[in-house]
Parts: C-alpha cells; sequence; structure tokens
C-alpha cells in the first residue's frame, strides 16, 4: 500500500524548456550509490557550480520557489535515461506533481508507481500558467478527483490524468499486490507458451545455475 | 536548416486499424508488433493497460538495487529466476584487468548485484565472467534475445535487441520490481508506426548514420508512444549488428520499442549461441520466426520514408540526438527555427557546446574519441573503426578509447588482430562496460572538452560535468581521432 495522493498544494514553479531529460533531472553524480541524498541532487548540474555552491540564477534555489511543490514543464519532459531516480529526486524534494504538455513513455509510468502526479495539459493552460508562475511565487491546488488546477484567485484549468490513474493514486495501490493476486492466469499463460512455443524456454536456460 | 541535402522524411496518414485491409483472405492483417504483443497478453487489465508475459529479465547494478530492497521489504521473492539475467556494465572500471574494487566508487552497486543475484540464484555474469558485458551488448550475443521474444531490462536502450527481431522493453525501478515480483509488465498498448529507409546506405556509412538522420527527422519525441518498424532495403541489406545498433536508438525517438522483422541473416546469428534453441527446437522455431513480419496491407498509425542515397555521415552539434547534421553541413541557426521552444532550446545548445550558428562541423577540433557503448561496441563497430585507424596515428593531444561492448567482442577482435591496430595508433584498448556513454565510473571528459562517441547521447554533463558531445558512427569517430577534428570520411576514402 502506497500514501494515498488525491491533491497537491504548494507553490508552482516553470522550467518550460521543452524536452528535459532525465539526466538533467538527476545528473548521474548522484547514481553511484543506492543512498544518495536525491532531493539535494534535483537538476544538480543547473542548480549548484563546479564547487557545489548554488547558482543563484536558477529558480529552485530562488526565495519563494525553493519550496516548489508543483513543476511546470515543456513538452516531453523526462526523455533519455529510464532512471527511476529522477521522479525519485523530484518526489524527495517535495514535488508532488509535474504539469507538461506531454510526458516521455518510461518517466510517465515511472511518476505514477511512486505517488507523482504527471498531469497533461493543453497549450492553452500551458501559456496561462507558465505567464502566471512568471509573476513571481504563489500557491496553487492540484486536484485529482474534479481534474483540476487552481490558482491563488480561484481561476481553474483542467489537468488530465486518465481516471484510472487517479483512482489509483487516491486509492494508494500497490500495483504489485494486484497483480500477483492473477499469478493463476499468469502461470497459465506460461504454461500455454511453453507447449506451444518451447524453443523460447530451451534447456539452457530452464536450468537455474547452481550456488 | 542550411543544407543541401534533400529532404529526406515524409510523412504518410495511417489506414484505419481497426478494419484491418484483409483482402481476399479474411484474415485480418497483422503487424509485427502486433503479433508479438498479442502472443504475450495475459489480459486486458481493468484501466485500458495490457499485462504482458516477460519472456526474459535482463538486470544491471544500478537500476536493480533498489527495486531488490523493496521485494524484500514487501517479502516478495523472484517469481522466475531462470528467466532472469543480472550484468555488472554501468559502474565498472574498464581498466584491463579490473576487478569489483577497482572502481572505488561502483563498489557498493556491483556488490549489491551481485548478492542479489546469489540470493535469489538468478545468473549472474559479472566482471568475473568471460560472458560480462553491456545488457544490450550480451543478449543478442549470448541468444538470449530471439525472435518473437519479450525481453524487458531497467534500462532505456533495452529496444537494441529488436534488431533480433525481439521486443525489447526499456522500464524504470519500479518495474524491475514488478517483473521480478510477478514476470509481467503493465502497460499502455503502443501504436505502430513504420520507419523505411529507402534506397541503398552510401559506401562508408552505417545504421548509425540512419537512425541519426531519422532522429533529425522525426524529433526526440517523434515517437512517444508507439512501437516503431524499421523496414526497407536499407534496413534489409544492414547486417544483424547494424540492426541492433538502428534498434537501439528507437528511445531517442521517444519510442520504448523499436525492432526489424528476422530474415535469414537474423537466424544465421543465432545458430549456436547459448540460449538460442538447438537440433530440431531450433528448426522448429525458424519455421515459425519466418511469420514474424508485418502482414501486406497492415496498418500502421504513422509510415515514415528516409531516403538514403544521399545520405552525409551525420554528426549532432547540439545537446539532444535530434540536433543533428551531415559532416558537410553548418551549424543551424537558431533563429531558422519556427518553433519558439526549439529556438530557444537550440540556442542555448549553442551557447554549452561552444559552438556559433554557420560554421561547417567539419574541421571542428576534438579532444576526446570514444568508441564503444551498447549502441556501437560490437565487433563489426570495432572493425569499421579500425579500418580507418589501422597504420595511422591518433592525433597529439587527442586521448582516444575503444571500449569493447562485451568481454566476448574484445576476444573476438583480439583474435582478429584490432587490439594491436588501435594500441599501435594510440588509442587505449580497455575492458567492457558503459564507460564514457554515461561516465558513472572512473571514464569522464574533462570540463569543456569536447568528445566525438559512437554513443546515444549527447545531453548537457552526460560524459562528466561540463564536456561536450558529438554523437557520430565509429569510423567518423575514428576519423576524427586521427586528425583531431572532425572529417567527412567520404574525402579521406577518395584521399
Ligand atoms: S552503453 Fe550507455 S546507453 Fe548503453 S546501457 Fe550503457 S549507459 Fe546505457
Amino acid at each position: 500500500m502506497r500514501r494515498p495522493v488525491s491533491t497537491v498544494v504548494g507553490t508552482l514553479a516553470a522550467m518550460p524548456a521543452p524536452n528535459i531529460n532525465t539526466d538533467q533531472i538527476i545528473p548521474s553524480a548522484w547514481l553511484r550509490t543506492a543512498t544518495a541524498d536525491l532531493g539535494n541532487g534535483l537538476f544538480g548540474s543547473q542548480r549548484y557550480d563546479e564547487a557545489g555552491s548554488e547558482r543563484p540564477d536558477f529558480i529552485l534555489n530562488q526565495p519563494g520557489w525553493r519550496n516548489a511543490r508543483i513543476l511546470l514543464a515543456g513538452e516531453n519532459f523526462g526523455c533519455g535515461s529510464s532512471r527511476e531516480a529522477a521522479v525519485w529526486a523530484l518526489v524527495q524534494f517535495g514535488v508532488g506533481c509535474v504539469l507538461a504538455p506531454s510526458f516521455a513513455d518510461i518517466f510517465y509510468e515511472n511518476a505514477f508507481r511512486n505517488g507523482l502526479v504527471a498531469g497533461v495539459i493543453d497549450a492553452d493552460a500551458f501559456e496561462d500558467l507558465r505567464r502566471a508562475a512568471a509573476a513571481g511565487p504563489a500557491s496553487y491546488a492540484v486536484d485529482l478527483a474534479s481534474g483540476t488546477i487552481t490558482g491563488p484567485d480561484g481561476t481553474r484549468w483542467a489537468v488530465s490524468v486518465p481516471a484510472s490513474r487517479a483512482r489509483a493514486l487516491m486509492r494508494g495501490d500497490d500495483e504489485i499486490a494486484i497483480t500477483l493476486a492473477m499469478q493463476p492466469e499468469i502461470d497459465a499463460h506460461f504454461d500455454r507458451s511453453r507447449a506451444a512455443t518451447p524453443w523460447l524456454f530451451p534447456e539452457s536456460l530452464m536450468e537455474r545455475p547452481s550456488r | 536548416m542550411a543544407s543541401t541535402a534533400p529532404l529526406c522524411a515524409h510523412v504518410r496518414p495511417g489506414f484505419n486499424p481497426s478494419l484491418g485491409p484483409a483482402g481476399m483472405t479474411g484474415v485480418p492483417a497483422l503487424t509485427l508488433f502486433e503479433k508479438i504483443w498479442d502472443a504475450h497478453l495475459v489480459r486486458r487489465l481493468d484501466d485500458g493497460r495490457d499485462l504482458i508475459f516477460v519472456d526474459r529479465h535482463v538486470l544491471q547494478e544500478t537500476t536493480s538495487a533498489v527495486a531488490f530492497e523493496n521485494l524484500k521489504r514487501a517479502g516478495r521473492g523472484v517469481r522466475r529466476p531462470e528467466l532472469t539475467l543480472a550484468t555488472q556494465d554501468h559502474i565498472v572500471s574498464t581498466a584491463p584487468g579490473r576487478d569489483e574494487a577497482t572502481n572505488p566508487g561502483g563498489r557498493e552497486l556491483l556488490a549489491l548485484m551481485r548478492a542479489n543475484a546469489y540470493r535469489h540464484r538468478i545468473r549472474h555474469f559479472g566482471v568475473d565472467d568471460p560472458r560480462q558485458g553491456i545488457v544490450h551488448v550480451i543478449a543478442p550475443e549470448l541468444g538470449l534475445a530471439q525472435p518473437g521474444c519479450v525481453l524487458a531490462c531497467g534500462d532505456s536502450h533495452t529496444s537494441t535487441v529488436g534488431g533480433l527481431g525481439a521486443l525489447g522493453i526499456g522500464v524504470g525501478t519500479s518495474e524491475v520490481e514488478h517483473v521480478l515480483a510477478t514476470q509481467t509488465l503493465a502497460l499502455s498498448r503502443p501504436k505502430p508506426i513504420r520507419v523505411r529507409f529507402q534506397g541503398r546506405i552510401p559506401p562508408g556509412l552505417v545504421a548509425k548514420d540512419l537512425i541519426l538522420r531519422a532522429i533529425g527527422a522525426l524529433g526526440v519525441a517523434g515517437g512517444r508512444g508507439s512501437a516503431v518498424e524499421y523496414a526497407g532495403s536499407a534496413v534489409e541489406a544492414l547486417p544483424v549488428e547494424g540492426r541492433l545498433t538502428l534498434c537501439n536508438m528507437s528511445i531517442e525517438l521517444g519510442a520504448r520499442l523499436g525492432f526489424v522483422a528476422p530474415d535469414e541473416k537474423t537466424f544465421d546469428y543465432l545458430r549456436g549461441r547459448e540460449f538460442a534453441p538447438r537440433g530440431p527446437a531450433f528448426d522448429a522455431a525458424m519455421a515459425a520466426w519466418r511469420s514474424l513480419h508485418s502482414d501486406p496491407g497492415a496498418a500502421f498509425v504513422r509510415d515514415v520514408a528516409i531516403e538514403c542515397d544521399r545520405l552525409a555521415p551525420q554528426v549532432t552539434w547540439g545537446t539532444t540526438p535530434e540536433d543533428v547534421a551531415g559532416v558537410d553541413d553548418r551549424i543551424p541557426d537558431p533563429a531558422s527555427y519556427g518553433d519558439a521552444g526549439r529556438r530557444e532550446a537550440a540556442a542555448k545548445a549553442l551557447r554549452y557546446m561552444e559552438l556559433a550558428p554557420g560554421v561547417p562541423l567539419e574541421g571542428l577540433p576534438i579532444d576526446i574519441a570514444f568508441i564503444g557503448s551498447c549502441t556501437n561496441g560490437r565487433l563489426s563497430d570495432l572493425q569499421a573503426a579500425a579500418a580507418v585507424v589501422r597504420g595511422r596515428k591518433v592525433a597529439p593531444r587527442v586521448r582516444a578509447l575503444v571500449v569493447p561492448g562485451s568481454m566476448a567482442v574484445k576476444r573476438e577482435a583480439e583474435a582478429l588482430g584490432l587490439h594491436e591496430i588501435f594500441r599501435d595508433a594510440g588509442f587505449e584498448w580497455r575492458d567492457a562496460g558503459c564507460s564514457m556513454c554515461v561516465s558513472i565510473n572512473e571514464d569522464v571528459a574533462p570540463p569543456g572538452s569536447r568528445c566525438i562517441a559512437t554513443s546515444n547521447r549527447n545531453f548537457e554533463n552526460r560524459q562528466g560535468p561540463g564536456s561536450r558531445t558529438h554523437l557520430a558512427s565509429p569510423a567518423t569517430v575514428a576519423a576524427a581521432a586521427l586528425a583531431g577534428r572532425i572529417v567527412d570520411i567520404r574525402k579521406e576514402a577518395r584521399a
């Protein structure tokens, strides 16, 4: 069971460039151990200079945006490497929702499995929110049940999350537990496949290595 | 883009996939993708996704540690360890004769991989095993991938095995955990698209040039949500290793899946490999594999043609793989892009790369030449590079390295004497691993350096903080190492 998520409330920060890749979201320097402080490494190459000091011009280093909870991004957010640490870094930093016109496939899957809301917005909402975010830090609220984001003055925009994914987030589904309940069906599939295409499972593979 | 190259891509709107041009037979025409996917469909889930059986699961050290940890915490086991294979590739040292301790920064993840494999009795081909190598190099090489199988791996370039007609699915760590626990994946069904490489590949050009051209034409999001079938006369003419290179960079098109229909070359490639079927089983397999192609009239939601006849060697100039041009082209002017986002991104890329619009790619000085990676770390890649290098010397002040994709590739290359050609020229000849493709071991390009590489990503900081990357084919990289600058291998050949 994962922690259910139904709303994300907090500061909206905009990084509106398209094609922000997962190497940018979490640079490889933070991938060398299983226990690195990923929240600290979020956007590390942009956030810190060579000496490790914060770059003051980077959005998440600026007063008011240091604790952003909602990130507005450009098209194809999360492209590149499959590293799930990109999602973990966002979550550990405190980001609960990324809004973008589109997401890269693997990032999108990774996000929902970690309770990070990946909401698709249309071009108008993107432009409005980008302008609003540029005006200064302010608190917004993303609500999964209604599929909306509401601004400080009450303006709303649609946030698209497939209904089944929104429900899974709100319930805090454990996807593996759900699949494990189908184990008999999976085993039956395997048996059928082994009978129909035995070459897929040759002896050299099916013999488990000895210790 | 200021270019003399013909416009190579045109897009044809798709047919209606639901109709299927059954023709006279009444049998629906299916794409290769649909044939394989449907054969692995356990069930359609309530949320519309498909639960897909995974025939093979390949693990590497950087994306599996947390999956095993979570599995343990949930009290779950590995459902089918016999269908699972682990290696160590990303963070290993590539120093000749290395072991798990050679790169101190890698010890923790390497030890975890070995311990987790041991605990669950999973085959582990680590740095102490002659079969060690980059996941996407060893999966085909061992015959682990075969036509019509579904192979998952916690790495975005898993589509590489599509070169054998397999569906290779790159997954994140939670999905690795899901496969370990259930031997399945819950996936949204991608849309079949086709990229046809037409005409003939000019001499000296290889699969890398083809796929870079396609990425330039379609963009890094062009294949999002799609399963890409590569077809056409140029693909049919490619050797199997070239098809692996082609499929490898599908993720650079934004696609999780990319594949080529298997043919006699595929079957010849697989015969006799460790996990390939043997004897009569191989013949039975071959008979079935022959049906693994898209039926005439099968429907693709998008069908793109790339003309190859006049293709130039491709080299990237920016910080995404779609920032690519012919080596005889000039760096484009960001102002020439219609889209504001693209304009800004290109301008930023040029600032990072320290390049100016209008400058020819040819002649750009380089500091490092890297030959290796899951894209171009196979024997034929090293052969193509060695053919350029033979009897010549790396330019002064250039660091040039060859990192075979697997230890088997290294042994085969040494049997052919390639290591001597490289070493005599001044190249480093290293042990197998990801190395300077991702630079999480000690193989790092220094800040400000300009590296020409056979790998697949030219992102900012990819090869080390502040490093700059130009992607190209093995021959182009080898030629640049010798000249100390980017050169047009076609002129070299004529000279
Ligand atoms: S060689 Fe590079 S792209 Fe390939 S698996 Fe290794 S790190 Fe990933």
